[in-house]
């Protein structure tokens, strides 16, 4: 029994009876228990529930009952993503005792499918980070190289899925929170469109911008949980119904003939680091090799998109976060001799340096006297952004760059603030234009992985997850070393 | 002159959920925080999922308030600090996000004392939760949060500074609540459904906003005192600095409100929670169709169709309860009975809420009344006391008239006995009416008074100027 299959071919193996969920989930649990200690994907091990969970699926595949498509597979979920019954902690302090009281949209679908939760993984702050550093349980680590990043703020997800803890899991993209890690942990990572999948039950960080998306290890894989999780909600107001497309179907019709547009200002050597610049151009020689045709595009906007792009997360962080003050939940805080607006600065202490940070700039950019020169301003270049790219999407299928500029970096190693959000700067453009992305693991280099970012229109989710396809193909590459 | 503006908040009671969620619009029979769920409470995790009907609601009052109906209206966030707000934000409409004119209405207009009064703008938003405050001395007080009302949809209407004086203000606010009334939107006469806040200035002074104010009756206090105020200020030479006071009840004053930095930082930005609602022509259409109809239009009608005096068309047609009664009482005959019997009989005894929700009486016991008075079954008074027995318990008239034993005495007999009786008691009475027939009537009432109301009058009557050989 090997831990690394795909989720399609574990459909596969428990379908042939090689082996049963039971034997599945309980070598994962080893294997949890094994690497736990060193890298810290988990906030949570809900061990007993999921072997529960599994003798149940064993006892309804034996007397031939009908099972779901997942067969109970081990998929672990964000920790800012409710499991009714189960602590959800936005890795804060703030939640240290906040257990949902409802289970989220796209995690009831799995568990109807007959997928096994089989923990909470560790994410920054709120989602608030690119390296689970910001984590206030600690930070997670990288399968790949230990001292390394496992980048953010899906950091547990992605390590989970990568070091074989599960087959799959479930993260969040608000600026790249999904891509990121799995671009540092060499897994697939999809932020579908906005208004595709369910946020009922996503803890908001900032709400216009919020998707969840599978962390995978092949796009099969991805497209596979998208086909479980996406859908109209009647919990959230957001989403839209996609006629219960299938985005397995015709996933290898391939991207011959199909335009590619390399963005400019994503791919200069300006902003990548040298490993990474030349991953990139390896790869655009990729997708031509496989018949796809590339041409350079210019996209002004994008040195924008970072500024715009925390402005606008931290003003709804701002709202968002704002119900934490105490009072209908919380933990034990005497109120006594205050006066309300110190007692909720008090109450408001045990947030974490980052989600002080854009909780502070939250309260500045839109206020009166300055939503002018920062809110407004960042309201303008998203809806320039948008404009944009209403005409390259005319005569592009997809836009083409690395998911991250650099490579995973060292614990501590970027301590500077600016440099650390311009992480963020060729992901934070789907998001604030609500365009699917995904990133596909492309490269190995100096033993850190390097993946490739794909966008497509809205709502061309099936495309891009063709496109993605075609080029993780072409890849081989090596076995996580843990 | 003064110039006097209003911001009314009217709750759509009428409505089966609260604004965001399935809890109860209606929260007043509930106990403190029952009627409560994840989305009002702002729970993490959860979202917003916007009751469509209220967007009906609130669309119909900017169409009754002739306002401008925007294709497109969005949800902002108001982000404030309050115990009472569970999100510690309000989702209202108001925006400084630069997008145009995406509340329910804009700029409208309603007449009053035959004074246009512009309406600026009306917002659909969440009503915050309610503090109680408890402890009687300043060492055992406490602030307790009841979240029922927390998400009751609240429809805001303001107003331009075109009011003149108080009195305009209540008239105003009269008319417009008994329109949200016939609009079937919300029973403005329930506790707290109904609020408005003031602002008032004086000319060449600052505009000056009073909150706090529980009542129509206190609002107008609250405007004349401050009128008051502002204009001993100005005689004295004093600045009247721009500020938000509030309406002291115990003392009938406006005291300065702490004014707060932070009162004014709201730091709007759109709710994305909420889609953008798309309130087409067709929806406009449909609206418009099933709008009752308006209390002029039906003033009106009432006068022309069933010569109606004006002054009871206006008290009938300005109360749904009553117009409703009315309505479905009347006929092509007897309207204009049914509408004095409701104005000067059924308003009385009905003049509370609480006497008209636990009232037995419907239409038809009403046009049954009306036309046993006409077919001289009954007499007026004893229908009155019929109505006494209705509205107590909603039996039939019939059984009513039996189980009381109201009918008409019309045998002769009978008649002729008590007349006798009483010709001899008033013998000068009697004799006097010989002269003057006027009189007679002063006989008929004793005659009346002896039968408890049930003389059959046209026939005693007969029998009287028999007896007395006129």
């Amino acid at each position: 029994m090997n831990l690394s299959i795909s989720a399609l071919d574990y459909q596969t193996s428990i379908k042939n009876g090689d082996f049963t969920v039971e034997e599945f989930i309980s070598k994962s649990i080893e294997k949890i228990n094994s690497v736990e200690d060193n890298l810290h994907a988990f906030l949570l091990k809900m061990n007993d529930s999921a072997l529960e969970k599994a003798k149940e699926i064993d006892r309804k595949i034996k007397s031939n009952q009908n099972v779901g498509k997942c067969f109970g597979m081990p998929i672990s979920v964000k920790d800012n993503i409710c499991v009714a019954g189960y602590r959800t902690t936005c890795a804060s302090k703030v939640l240290e005792d906040f257990i949902a009281p409802y289970t989220a949209t796209t995690v009831d679908r799995l568990q109807s499918e007959d997928a096994i939760i089989i923990g909470k993984t560790n994410l920054d702050e709120f989602a608030m980070g690119l390296s689970t550093e910001y984590s206030a349980y600690g930070e997670s680590k990288n399968p790949w190289n230990t001292d390394y990043v496992p980048g953010g703020s899906s950091g547990g997800s992605a390590v989970s899925v990568s070091a074989n803890e599960c087959v799959a899991s479930l993260g969040s993209d608000t600026g790249g929170s999904i891509r990121n890690p799995a671009s540092f942990c060499s897994v697939v990572g999809l932020k579908p469109t906005y208004g595709l999948v369910s946020r009922y039950g996503l803890i908001s960080y900032a709400n216009s911008m919020d998707q969840i998306g599978p962390l995978t290890k092949t796009v099969k894989d991805s497209a596979f949980l998208l086909n479980i999780i996406s859908g109209i909600d009647p919990n959230d107001n957001t989403t839209r119904d996609e006629k219960n497309q299938d985005y397995l179907k015709d996933i290898d019709v391939g991207i011959e003939g199909k335009k590619i547009g390399i963005v400019s200002e994503m791919t200069s050597s300006e902003v990548l680091s040298d490993e990474v610049l030349n991953s990139t151009n390896d790869a655009i020689k990729t997708f031509e090799s496989i018949g796809a045709n590339c041409e350079n595009i210019e996209l002004p906007m994008v040195p924008y998109a970072v500024a715009a792009y925390y402005t606008i997360t931290s003003t709804e962080a701002g709202s968002n976060l704002a119900r934490y003050d105490n009072i209908r939940y919380g933990y034990d805080f005497d109120s006594e001799g205050f006066e309300f607006n110190s007692y909720i600065s008090q109450a408001r202490n045990k947030l974490g340096p980052e989600v002080k940070r854009r909780m502070i700039l939250g309260g500045f950019v839109p206020s009166a006297g300055h939503a002018g020169k920062y809110f407004l301003k960042a309201l303008k270049v998203k809806s320039k952004l948008v404009s944009e790219l209403k005409p390259i999407f005319d005569k592009f299928d997809f836009l083409i760059s690395p998911t991250v500029p650099i490579q995973p970096f060292k614990f501590g190693e970027i301590k500077d603030p600016i440099q650390f959000m311009k992480i963020d700067y060729n992901t934070v453009t789907s998001n604030l234009t609500g365009k699917p992305a995904i990133s596909v693991p492309y490269k190995i280099v100096n033993g850190l992985p390097i993946g490739i970012q794909i966008m497509a229109d809205s709502f061309k989710d099936h495309s891009l997850l063709q496109a993605a396809y075609a080029l993780e193909k072409t890849v081989k590459l090596p076995e996580v070393p843990i | 002159m003064a110039k006097i503006g209003l911001e009314i908040h009217c709750q759509l009671t009428k409505l089966e959920s609260k604004l965001f969620c399935s809890c109860k619009a209606d929260y007043r029979e509930f106990e403190s925080n029952t009627n409560i769920c994840p989305i009002c409470m702002g729970i993490p995790g959860s979202l917003p999922l916007l009751n469509k009907k209220a967007v009906e609601k609130a669309t119909l009052i900017a169409m009754a308030l002739d306002c401008d109906t925007p294709p497109q209206i969005a949800f902002f966030r108001k982000n404030y600090f309050y115990p009472d707000l569970p999100k510690n934000f309000q989702i209202t409409q108001l925006n400084a996000d630069g997008y145009d004119k995406t509340s329910i209405g804009w700029e409208g207009t309603i007449t009053v004392d035959n004074k246009k009064i512009r309406i600026r703008r009306i917002q659909l938003e969440e009503d915050p939760g309610r503090l109680i405050y408890e402890g009687a001395t300043e060492r055992t007080k406490v602030t307790l949060v009841d979240y029922n009302r927390a998400g009751t949809p609240l429809v805001e209407i303001v107003t331009e500074p075109d009011f003149e004086n108080p009195h305009h203000v209540r008239n105003f606010l009269n008319i417009l609540s008994d329109l949200l009334e016939n609009l079937d939107v919300s029973d403005p006469g329930l506790d707290g459904a109904m609020r408005a806040d003031a602002n008032v200035s004086i000319e060449g002074g600052s505009k000056v906003e009073i909150k706090n104010i529980n009542s129509f009756h206190d609002l107008e206090k609250a405007v004349h005192f401050e009128i008051t105020r502002q204009q001993s200020l100005a005689e004295r030479e004093i600045e009247i600095i721009q500020e938000t006071r509030h309406w002291d009840d115990k003392r009938k004053i406006t005291v300065s409100a702490r004014t707060k930095e932070e009162e004014e930082e709201y730091r709007y930005h759109l709710e994305a929670d909420i889609p953008w609602v798309n309130i087409g022509s067709k929806t406009k259409n449909e609206l418009q169709v099933h709008m009752p109809e308006s209390i002029s239009s039906k003033r009106e009608r009432y006068v022309s169709k069933y010569s109606i005096t004006s002054q009871v068309a206006d008290i009938l047609s300005s109360d749904r309860y009553f117009s409703e009664l009315f309505e479905n009482a009347k006929d092509e005959t007897n309207a204009k009975d049914v509408a004095n019997m409701i104005t000067t009989d059924i308003m009385g005894l009905l003049d509370t809420r609480e006497k008209r929700d636990s009232s037995k009486l419907n239409a038809k016991h009403l046009s049954d009344l009306i036309a046993s008075i006409k077919s001289n079954k009954i007499t007026r008074s004893s229908a009155k006391l019929a109505l006494d027995e209705i509205i107590k318990n909603g039996k039939p008239l019939l059984q009513i008239i039996k189980d009381l034993d109201l009918g008409h005495v019309s045998d002769e007999d009978t008649l002729s006995n008590i007349i006798t009786e009483v010709l001899n008691e008033e013998a000068t009475a009697a004799e006097d009416a010989k002269q003057n027939p006027e009189i007679i009537n002063f006989l008929l009432g004793k005659v009346m008074q002896k039968t408890h109301g049930k003389a059959e009058p046209e026939l005693t009557l007969a029998l009287l100027k028999k007896n007395l050989g006129i």
